[in-house]
């Protein structure tokens, strides 16, 4: 029997919600077989994966912590994807934000006062913002891709880091460690409730998506977006210019990014180490996938991969399972995302056989 | 023993659905071996989908094909080139980054050495006229070019039956009589041809039988020879035909819309740069510009309503500089625009028609506060273009793609049109729209000049703007002629100018409205 | 400056551009038939591992190339499905498979750990192959030989063959070729499998011919770089190999610029490191430059081929 698809005359409401959670399934199911197949135990280390961090409730703080940077940058994210700017230097916008509120900090060591972790802030989205406007300008003004160049400045800015790090900014305490001092208290953001590891990060994910659907939402920015990424001529006859819409996008982007590294750097890390970046800009692309470019299915998929990292972690401990294997689950989810994603617009229908002609 | 002659080619009950539609329903026709057997509806009739059949791209839910007296089936293209069956279609399958030479080694099914090929080609291009350089690069050549690589591409596999899809829509009239002589050339060496067209003077210059189709049935098999225009104009529509009601004596006002000394450079490399255009547009009055397409319509319009930079005193608007204006302050003034492209361009396919209406209205309107937008006015305001101009849409949510062609353009042109624009220029506003929507597009157009506003109609189809327009320009290679009257202008003068010759040949006079009636 | 020193700065650059070259003329014929395929660096990785693990395991080098290239094959073929059956978003599906290709080879290659094989470096006989001068020609290993086959054969294939004329075609108008009869999908999932088989030989040169031992990540963003490489060359072969030696240069200049002394060996080594990314960014800005509005690009690249009914 041969199948083919079908357009469907409206997107189908039910895939749309089924599909990442099928996605999410599948994964696990395919990612037993493959761990099986390469020696593991497949079943015990997909459990491991993705149910211990649910039923641990030491683990839920775990997961608020993993999921706060990625919803952050993933919301930036998806406002650039929906324009179809495609920031995929999320990763180096990330460690610029870092490197940006560490370079207060290493200006403010002395210094006491709750002014310092806001101008923190702010350096650090301002970090990002400059480093994601290279690649806008370069896109507006050469009609460079915007792929090739965020990527490239993803491993450039490692290195600015590494060297940073080796040299004039590292703790003179440290023999032989490239390493920054540890942050003082007022450059280290303050935890929710004492005792937990649930710092303002958190929170302030939360804010950032509700404020990103609003304006998405309701404004006119929101609005051109969504046009100049659906319908560029359509956008250039509604009067939204091309160009500023991808500037303010990538900025966007960019700053958020860069929120989220000078807010991982200030919070669970307390320091700048070389292994400071951890892949979230990457994960972040697959959460907002995942989230459907929407600020809360962003936070929704950010919650189901900060679950891949938690249990990638808990399964390193008792598996020996390599950190880098939680790629495969990653990539995976994200296959069977655009999988499912293809019968929210179309549908399977059988091929049926040639009707013999009738008579005439 | 049965002497009566074998049909080339003979359908019988074919019927073909879609998700919603039903394409064809039981259509059966013959064509006789040199006949030329036109099909004739309007869009949306079901030609396309029946020739598709023919040619193998689709397969038939029901009905048979017969070829010579014998049942096939014509399971592809390669297929239905095997039986004998060459197409020419209305939108080429051409590749422009390559050359005429290695365009048509790409439509053939063998490999013929290139050497070979050349001469083949060389010699059918002599036989039938159609001359081309094998080596110049598609991207270079005109429209009608074009369809010679098309037409030649056809001809190299000595076809018995040649189905023209839409061949004239893209022609000069120059270019469309010698078409006709290929093609009468082709049918009396035995050759059947299938000429698909909604033209109805054509059909009755051209062919000897005509099959009409209406909602996807067959309405009639008939001689065009001794049909008129109107009756066949009445099966292909089904309904008694309506003149457009325009006002007797239409004075026209101040000049509301002058353009001076235009020229666009085109940036692309399959554009049309434009050069000194000049024209000017009374209150009341419509303006048409004729030219056959890629001639710089386009970037005319483009450059018209803002989203093309021109110099600061190029166009004028009730007197004041606008050139200098961007798309949303042109409109703020009051220059609505509708674009040729209702998909991507004119409208957002994936949104709704309530943010469609936000698209273009909501600087005009006061949709916009604070930097927020105000869904609630874009409802109301879409509904009301929705019952103004008889939209077949569900409400406002619906999707712009999940319009039929007529209502979308109905629904984009009723949104320019309530703004109540002081100047508005359309680019082929019924443009595969069906006959209904586009009677009432037209007459939505006439109501609007009546009420003071000035009106450019960019289109394609002659016969629309004769009916249509009060004065006529031709553009030709991003030049546009002198504005003339319609009336006292003859077709002959149009079709050189829009060949590109400035000169005048011998002039009969037509009147306004006499060429094609306006269907209901 | 000995002509001994010359010959090993030259044989470094070989060496450094020819994974570059192998996946970029993979990625350029997946290219020109109009899909746009980012998992090159996945593929990589995915071809590393699998060349290590078979050499390792049978000892046989030469099973190890043909392995890696069917495993960056298959692993395109999930890419392939997804694009070209389900018409999926060529973008996100290509990281998908990057970061798909990055985990799978580390989870893979983590029993390979430690590991070393025989390495695959030479083709000519040992005195040719490990003399001072002659082995600027005759001293690489046998996938650089195939690298310039290739090359030449690929740039043969689109300019002279009729397939090739088909592939253009499918990237140039996927409707009109469609129109006419060819099988767009068709073509496009042998093109997307030849820029497999080609990515999996690459990943393979990294595990097998530069440093004979598997880590994690080895192939250090080199996909990435192939990528921007295909651009650089407007999608003609010759130029692609050009390219990938400007690049090799470029990727060398660390080691060179310690040995040649002065101001070269003051700059820190982490400039060196972004050298490569940096002068990307650099050459794609000249491109774009250079060529104004038309880029050569095939019209249809990274649009999904969906067949008006």
């Amino acid at each position: 029997m041969q199948f083919r698809l079908e357009k469907r005359p409206q997107p189908s409401q039910l895939m749309l919600y089924l599909a990442p959670v099928l996605a999410v399934l599948l994964t696990m199911v395919v990612g037993a077989l493959l761990f099986s197949a390469l020696g593991y135990d497949g079943i015990g280390a997909v459990l491991e994966i993705f149910t211990k961090p649910l039923t641990n409730p030491l683990k839920w703080q775990d997961l608020g912590v993993k999921a706060a940077p990625l919803i952050i940058i993933a919301v930036g994210l998806s406002i650039a994807y929906r324009a179809n700017v495609w920031n995929i230097g999320a990763e180096g916008q990330y460690v610029a934000g870092a490197l940006g509120g560490t370079a207060v900090v290493l200006l403010t060591m002395k210094m006491q006062g709750p002014w310092i972790l806001p101008t923190m802030i702010i350096a650090g989205m301002l970090a990002g913002m400059a480093l994601a406007a290279i690649p806008a300008f370069l896109k507006t003004r050469f009609d460079v891709n915007e792929i090739l160049t965020t990527l490239m400045l993803n491993y450039a800015i490692v290195q600015l880091l590494y060297f940073l790090l080796r040299t004039s900014w590292k703790d003179p305490m440290a023999f032989g460690f490239p390493r920054t001092a540890l942050f003082t208290a007022s450059q280290s953001l303050p935890y929710l409730w004492p005792g937990t590891i649930l710092h303002w990060g958190v929170p302030i994910a939360g804010i950032v998506a509700i404020i990103a659907w609003f304006v998405m939402g309701r404004s006119v920015f929101g609005f051109q977006v969504r046009v100049v990424g659906s319908a560029p001529n359509a956008a250039r006859y509604g009067g939204f210019s091309a160009n500023r819409t991808v500037w303010l996008v990538m900025l966007v982007s960019g700053a958020l990014a860069g929120l989220a590294g000078v807010l991982e750097a200030a919070g669970p890390f307390r320091q700048l180490v070389p292994a400071f970046p951890t892949g979230y800009g990457f994960t972040a692309i697959i959460v907002a996938f995942l989230g459907r470019l929407n600020p809360f299915g962003c936070v929704i998929a950010g919650l189901v991969l900060a679950i891949s990292y938690v249990g990638g972690e808990v399964a390193q401990t008792t598996l020996g399972l390599p950190s880098a294997a939680t790629g495969i689950f990653q990539g995976m989810l994200l296959f069977f995302l655009l999988a499912g994603d293809v019968f929210v617009r179309y549908r399977l229908r059988p091929v049926v056989a040639r009707a013999q002609g009738e008579a005439a | 023993m049965d002497t009566s002659p074998v049909p080339r080619l003979e359908l019988r009950g074919i019927t073909k659905r879609f998700p919603g539609v039903l394409a064809n329903d039981n259509v059966g026709f013959a064509v006789m071996p040199g006949e030329i057997h036109a099909l004739l509806g309007e869009n949306g009739a079901g030609k396309s989908t029946l020739v598709k059949m023919i040619y193998g791209i689709m397969q038939p839910d029901a009905g048979e094909i017969l070829w010579n007296g014998q049942p096939v089936t014509v399971a592809n293209p390669k297929a239905a080139r095997r039986l004998g069956i060459g197409m020419v279609f209305q939108h080429f399958s051409l590749f422009e980054a390559m050359t005429v030479l290695e365009n048509i080694a790409l439509g053939l099914d063998a490999k013929v050495p290139q050497r070979e090929l050349e001469a083949k080609i060389r010699a059918v291009m002599q036989q039938y006229g159609l001359l081309l350089d094998p080596h110049r690069t598609v991207s270079t050549l005109s429209v009608g070019e074009r369809q010679r690589i098309e037409i030649v591409r056809a001809l190299l596999l000595n076809p018995s039956l040649l189905i023209m899809d839409e061949p004239t829509s893209v022609l000069t009239p120059q270019e469309v009589e010698q078409l006709f002589v290929v093609l009468r050339q082709l049918a009396k060496e035995g050759c059947s041809i299938l000429y698909i067209s909604h033209k109805l003077h054509e059909i009755k210059a051209l062919c000897d039988t005509a099959t009409i189709l209406r909602g996807g049935k067959l309405v009639d098999t008939c001689d065009p020879k001794v049909e008129t225009s109107r009756s066949m104009a009445e099966k292909m529509i089904g309904a008694g035909l309506k003149d457009i009601v325009k006002g007797k004596d239409r004075s026209f006002g101040a000049a509301r819309f002058t353009v001076r000394e235009l020229s666009v450079k085109s940036d692309s490399q399959f554009g049309t740069s434009l050069d000194r255009i000049g024209f000017e547009v009374r209150a009341g009055e419509i303006l048409g510009i004729a030219g056959v397409a890629g001639n710089g319509q386009n970037e005319l319009l483009l450059a018209l309503d803002g989203e093309i930079p021109v110099g600061a005193d190029a166009i004028l608007m009730d007197g004041k500089p606008i050139g200098a204006r961007n798309t949303s302050e042109r409109r703020r003034l009051g220059l609505c625009a509708v674009p040729e492209e209702r998909h991507g361009h004119a409208a957002v396919p994936d949104f709704t028609l309530a943010d469609n209406s936000v698209l273009t209205a909501r600087d005009r309107l006061g949709m916009v506060a604070g930097g927020l937008i105000n869904s609630g006015k874009a409802k109301t305001y879409t509904g009301d273009v929705i019952s103004a101009f008889s939209v077949k849409a569900q409400g406002h949510g619906s999707a712009a793609n999940s319009l039929s062609g007529g209502n979308l353009q109905k629904y984009i042109m009723g949104r320019e049109i309530l703004q109540n624009p002081g100047v508005l220029v359309v680019s082929q506003p019924t443009w595969g729209v069906d006959a209904g929507a586009a009677a009432a597009i037209h007459q939505a157009i006439v109501d609007l000049a009546a009420q003071g506003t000035a009106v450019v109609v960019i289109s394609q189809d002659l016969d629309e703007l004769l009916s249509l327009c009060d004065t006529l320009a031709v553009i030709n290679g991003g030049r546009l002629s002198q504005k003339k009257v319609v009336g006292e202008v003859s077709i002959e003068e149009i079709g050189l100018l829009m060949g590109g010759v400035h000169g005048t040949a011998e002039e009969t006079h037509i009147t306004a409205g006499a060429a094609h009636a306006v269907p209901a | 400056m000995s002509a001994e020193f010359l010959v090993a700065i030259v044989y470094a650059i070989v060496l450094v551009a020819t994974p570059i070259l192998l996946a970029g003329l993979g990625e350029l014929v997946v290219e020109k038939s109009g899909v746009l395929n980012l998992g090159v660096e996945g593929m990589m990785l995915i071809g590393a591992v699998t060349g290590f693990a078979v050499t390792s395991l049978s000892g046989n080098a030469y099973l190890g190339v043909l392995a890696a290239a069917f495993a960056g094959s298959a692993a395109s073929m999930i890419f392939g499905f997804l694009t070209l059956t389900l018409s999926a978003n060529q973008v996100a599906t290509g990281l998908a498979l990057t970061i798909f290709g990055g985990g799978f080879s580390a989870l893979a290659g983590k029993s390979f750990l430690g590991k070393t094989v025989p390495a695959f470096t030479q083709l000519f006989p040992t005195e040719l192959a490990t003399h001072p001068i002659w082995r600027v020609i005759f001293g690489y290993s046998p996938l650089v030989y195939l690298s310039l086959i290739m090359c030449v054969g690929i740039a043969w294939f689109l300019k002279r063959t009729r397939a090739g004329l088909i592939l253009r075609a499918v990237g140039e108008n996927d409707l009109s070729a469609h129109s006419i009869g060819y099988s767009v999908i068709g073509v496009r999932y042998l093109a997307v499998a030849f820029g497999g088989a080609m990515a999996g030989i690459a990943g393979s040169m990294f595990s097998l011919v530069l440093t004979p031992i598997w880590a994690e990540g080895l192939t250090a963003g080199r996909g990435w770089i192939a990528l921007a490489l295909v651009v650089f060359s407007a999608w003609k072969p010759y130029r692609l190999l050009v390219g990938a030696y400007i690049f090799g240069a470029v990727m060398t200049l660390e080691v060179h610029a310690k040995a040649a002394g002065g101001v070269f060996s003051a700059l820190p080594s982490e400039f060196w490191a972004a050298l490569p990314y940096l002068a990307t960014v650099l050459v794609l800005v000249i491109i774009s430059l250079r060529r104004g509005s038309s880029s050569g690009a095939p019209a249809c690249l990274g649009r999904p081929f969906i067949p008006s009914a």
